[in-house]
């Protein structure tokens, strides 16, 4: 798993309220057997008319020149419904490496932290002054301070991970390598309750 | 201090708690299918690890696959490489696959409980955020993601922060031509889609004890809907007497033993949540939605939210957009509004009981000459029911074809679809733009009011057509 300590980008405003997985990444695209090539499908029937790459929608963020860079900035209740981790793997494989929120879906948010996606979750007043910015604007996010500021202002918020999340984190480790480690007392475990 | 159902079961599963972050929690049992499994299988052997408990895994194909002529290979190449990944994996790391064409074969969240592997006390994983389902027989189950199911591959444990606890309270009697499906409908509409995040939900009260074990798989499957991590019912009589006799229930001296344990599971009078509420029985009517997540209901008869009546700007920016993409008005009724599609099936609505819901409805009646329908059973042993009780002649009579089972139209994986710009009424669970097809205009309801929109081609009330 990539690393991620701190960073400074331009974001993309998502002005969405509960954006659900099926629109992070529409069923169509769950065929595949691998973890590979999902950016380009990111929010596919948003991005583009009829299934048309050819054709996209004027009015959708990512396809507005203006904005870029490797944060998504998203309305409440993000990353909804579904389980499907192809929603965190298209994200992180567009280039994503933060997805801010005033609230996160449960499942998504374990998926985000199980491939190096960081979910900052910011107060509702927060996410309104982030939203209120020009596109040219930065967001820093500092995971060893755990602060997420916005650069023009000064204007600085602190979010919650858990020390655990935040070591693996800031180091690249993941759940599984834990895991693994912990095989001879699961075992243990086991025959302790029969 | 009492303890919750829910504690009494994650307490005796952890086996570490890690200081300032989750706990490793123990998983009886993991339930796969093809479309979040395969690259926990590439993830587990890129590490050079083995499967830690492959005895403890079930598998099956059911998202991806077609709904008719299953005999046949299936023509979507992309889905046939995904389901055949399936077959070689399981063979390779010795895990049990009720895959096409198999008996068992289904919908998971049908399977599970229908043979008998989910119990009470159990906790129980898989790929898919609908294994809330299974929590209808006391156990504490939620979906994951894969790489969580990697984890399990690797250590039959996941890592989870212990979520808070919610109750509610259901009492009184329901009205007739009320059903399961209309009470969870009525419990997202009240708190929202995202009210249960990061809670367990435990369901209580006389309305729910009244339940059968459908109909309370039915409201544990939809929790996720309003965001909860999972949803809970104290097992009882009802509950022992469905798992009792089904092909991988204790027997014998096992089931005495077992029996015993599941009658300590329930929530103690004085443990305490984090939320409780209450709701009324009588209170709850046929539900339809309106909008684009399960939140958006209300009652059949009901009218569509003003834009005046929601104050917050970014929420009325989606309210307009949902009303938009759904072709509808602020303010408008539903009633008697014109329906080209009716799905019924989904892990949600697609057992027996279902069918036979349905199918009391339509018997000596015809369709709507206008409506399409995809009717789709939960699993091969549904299936067989149905043609057992002779379900399928009331159906045939009334002009609607029975498909084979799979999670069809819920997701459209397969070529099962609904139209751009169409409408759907749909027994299942979720109603996100394009989630039955691009374009595709869903409005979840009960089996009753699916079969209602059935006969008659539009939004109906289905308490004016009970006798």
């Amino acid at each position: 798993m990539q690393s991620l300590q701190k960073i400074t980008s331009r974001f993309i405003p998502l002005r969405i309220e509960n954006v659900d997985t099926d629109q992070i990444i529409p069923a169509r695209f769950l065929k595949a057997t691998t973890k590979l090539g999902f950016g380009k499908n990111l929010f596919r029937d948003w991005r583009y008319e009829n299934d048309d790459e050819t054709k996209p929608k004027a009015d959708f963020v990512l396809n507005q020149k203006q904005y870029s860079g490797d944060i998504l900035v998203a309305a409440k209740n993000f990353g909804c419904g579904s389980s499907r981790e192809h929603a965190a793997w298209s994200i992180q494989d567009y280039g994503f490496k933060v997805v801010v929120s005033s609230f996160f879906a449960d499942i998504f948010k374990n998926n985000a932290l199980n491939n190096g996606v960081l979910p900052v979750t910011v107060t509702d007043a927060f996410l309104q002054q982030i939203f209120a910015e020009d596109a040219d604007a930065t967001l820093t996010i500092d995971l060893e301070k755990q602060t997420i500021t916005i650069d023009n202002t000064g204007a600085s918020e602190t979010f919650d991970i858990n020390a655990y999340k935040k070591t693996c984190m800031l180091n690249g480790y993941d759940d599984i390598d834990y895991l693994l480690s912990m095989k001879e007392e699961i075992a243990a475990f086991e025959k302790a309750r029969g | 201090m009492g303890k919750t159902i829910f504690d009494k079961i994650w307490d005796r599963h952890v086996v570490k708690i890690i200081e300032d972050g989750p706990s490793v929690l123990y998983i009886d049992k993991h339930l796969i299918h093809e479309v979040t499994s395969p690259q926990a299988f590439s993830g587990i052997e890129k590490r050079g690890a083995k499967l830690f408990r492959p005895k403890q895994i079930v598998a099956t194909a059911d998202h991806n696959v077609p709904t008719i002529n299953q005999h046949l290979p299936i023509a979507d190449q992309l889905s046939k490489f995904q389901v055949d990944t399936l077959i070689d994996n399981c063979k390779k790391h010795g895990v049990e696959l009720y895959g096409l064409g198999h008996e068992h074969q289904g919908i998971v969240h049908v399977i599970g409980p229908e043979l008998g592997i989910t119990q009470p006390g159990m906790t129980i994983v898989c790929g898919d955020s609908h294994t809330s389902t299974h929590g209808a027989f006391g156990s504490i189950a939620f979906g994951i993601g894969t790489s969580e199911v990697e984890m399990v591959f690797a250590s039959q444990c996941v890592m989870q922060s212990k979520p808070k606890v919610m109750r509610i309270n259901i009492e009184g009697a329901i009205q007739n031509g009320v059903v399961s499906k209309d009470i969870i409908l009525f419990i997202i509409a009240q708190i929202s889609a995202s009210g249960a995040t990061g809670y367990f939900v435990e369901y209580a009260g006389s309305a729910i004890r009244a339940l059968s074990m459908e109909a309370r798989m039915t409201i544990c499957n939809m929790s996720i809907e309003m965001g909860a991590r999972g949803g809970i019912i104290a097992p009882d009589e009802t509950t022992y007497a469905y798992i009792k006799g089904r092909p991988f229930a204790p027997k014998d001296a096992e089931w005495e033993i077992k029996l015993a344990e599941w009658k300590q599971l329930f929530t103690d009078a004085d443990a305490k949540f984090d939320v409780e509420i209450n709701i009324n029985a009588a209170d709850i009517q046929p539900m339809v939605t309106y909008g684009t997540n399960p939140g958006m209901g209300l009652a059949v008869t009901g009218t569509v939210p003003t834009l005046e009546s929601i104050t917050d700007p970014t929420e009325q920016q989606n309210f307009e957009k949902a009303l938009k993409y759904m072709g509808l008005t602020p303010g408008q009724s539903l009633l008697g509004m014109p329906v080209q599609n009716v799905f019924i099936g989904s892990c949600t609505n697609s057992r027996i009981e279902d069918f036979r819901l349905v199918a009391s409805i339509i018997k000596g009646k015809q369709k709507d000459p206008n409506v399409k329908t995809l009717i789709v059973p939960g699993s091969q042993a549904v299936a067989k029911q149905i043609i057992a009780e002779g379900l399928d002649k009331i159906f045939a009579a009334a002009g609607v074809e029975i498909r084979q089972a799979g999670c069809s139209a819920c997701l459209g994986m397969n070529e099962d679809k609904i139209p751009a710009g169409e409408y759907c009424i749909s027994t299942s669970n979720r109603n996100f733009e394009g989630r039955q097809g691009a374009g595709a205009r869903t409005m979840l309801v009960s089996p009753l009011t699916a079969a209602a929109a059935l006969l008659t081609g539009k939004i109906s009330d289905i308490r004016t057509m009970l006798n």
